[in-house]
């Protein structure tokens, strides 16, 4: 799907947890999350720290598509 | 004993070479040329009762009307079994052979077997929807690849079990099977043995091979996020819980697109994930957490974007072939590009 979306122009970034899988699937911009079954909200954590988390990397999302790059890239992410 | 029939070029047909490519389709009786050896190797589990032959520029340029002729022949046959070539590394040739083994299966709901090089257009073509042996450069390696087609043959028609792509020797489908390990061994200690031996340097297979890269061009950067229309897109299989769209749990074929444009979040009970893959305890509690609409939405409140498209879109990632995968996403790229979507966040699990 993120190939197809990007093939057609659309900027893209893919949250992913297995990113080796993300990279050799061939997508371009990549931001981490941190499983596969809550990506972005660890249910053992407080609602404030799932927030906190998910409002990061959200935003660390919106920066990689804001970002010119000339391969591909896992951007990183602070919590 | 079982029938077999044995599709064949020009060439190989004996009919002649590059001159007479452009030979019009036509069925006889018995063997002729590849035919032999492979009615030998089928070791009296199958006979092959007839060879048809056409030429492979007739089979190139008029392919509709040279595949409605062979299907019109095969009509009053009976067969078991359908086999064309081995057509090595010859490019038309092995398009034919694809072409016609796909069309006789579709129409007549028998096994159908094949060989070609690794160099040959041939596999890329129809590798996922054919067993397609791993066949040699040039017709110096007849004898091992009829033989090998044969075997696969026979193993089709006894009604064995076909081993992995590996083991036969024919080229990944694309497909993938259970598979009980005997001696069992959980996956926690084999994962464990590869990373020992990861570590140490040795030799290890992998159970998830990936195809190889196949990059596309990077899209630009959004210059102005700040009037940017932004969607969100999963394949973790958020759905609202009636799953209206009857989205599969697994290896999924539809996908759906779900209006969000009047909500803050995901609210628990009202979107749920119907992804098979994974433990759906956390993302049935807070759907966010695998679709972030609660924080893009604050993005959007804060200025930050322009805004969040209206709808988002989701399918199920498990076992889904890269061929659906990519069907899928062309037609939700189609709507995103209609709705006039700048940039895209997709959440994978």
């Amino acid at each position: 799907m993120v190939k197809e979306i990007e093939k057609a122009g659309i900027t893209v970034v893919q949250m992913a947890n297995l990113i080796p899988v993300a990279k050799t699937v061939g997508a371009n911009r990549m931001v981490p999350t941190i499983s596969i079954p809550y990506p972005l909200g660890d249910p053992n954590t407080s609602q404030e720290n799932q927030w906190k988390l998910r409002y990061h990397r959200v935003g660390v999302a919106l920066d990689s598509l804001e970002t010119d790059i000339d391969k591909q890239t896992v951007f990183k992410v602070k919590i | 004993m079982k029938k077999a029939i044995l599709y064949l070029n020009q060439f190989f047909g004996q009919i002649g070479g590059e001159d007479v490519a452009d030979f019009a389709p036509e069925i006889r009786e018995g063997l002729i040329g590849p035919a032999l050896p492979l009615n030998q190797k089928l070791k009296g589990v199958a006979e092959v009762t007839h060879t048809i032959i056409c030429g492979d520029n007739f089979m190139g340029s008029n392919q509709d009307e040279a595949i409605e002729t062979i299907l019109e022949f095969l009509k009053d046959k009976e067969f078991d079994i359908f086999f064309a070539g081995p057509a090595f590394r010859a490019g038309r040739y092995g398009s034919a052979c694809g072409n016609i083994c796909k069309a006789v299966k579709e129409k007549f709901n028998v096994p159908v077997v094949t060989s070609m090089n690794d160099e040959n257009p041939g596999v890329e073509m129809f590798k996922s929807e054919m067993y397609i042996l791993k066949g040699g450069a040039s017709a110096a390696k007849m004898r091992l690849d009829v033989k090998d087609m044969a075997n696969l043959g026979i193993k089709l028609l006894k009604g064995e079990e076909i081993l992995s792509a590996e083991e036969e020797g024919y080229y990944g489908r694309g497909k993938r099977h259970q598979k009980w390990l005997n001696p069992p061994v959980n996956a926690t200690d084999r994962v464990i043995d590869m990373l020992l031996k990861k570590i140490r340097g040795e030799k290890f297979t992998t159970e998830l091979p990936i195809p190889e890269l196949d990059l596309v061009p990077i899209a630009p950067a959004i210059k102005d996020m700040s009037k940017a229309k932004i969607a969100l897109a999963t394949s973790g299989g958020i759905v609202p819980v009636e799953n209206p769209d009857r989205i599969q749990s697994a290896s999924a074929t539809r996908w759906g697109k779900y209006d969000i444009s009047k909500l803050d979040n995901l609210p628990s009970g009202v979107f749920k994930t119907i992804h098979a893959g994974y433990d759906p305890a956390a993302a049935d509690a807070n759907p966010d957490v695998c679709v972030p609409l609660d924080a893009l939405r604050a993005y959007e409140k804060e200025g930050r974007i322009g805004k969040v498209h209206d709808y988002f879109y989701t399918t199920v990632g498990t076992g889904t072939t890269q061929k659906e995968a990519a069907r899928m996403g062309r037609e939700i790229v189609e709507d995103m590009l209609s709705a006039g979507v700048d940039a895209v966040i997709l959440t994978s699990t």
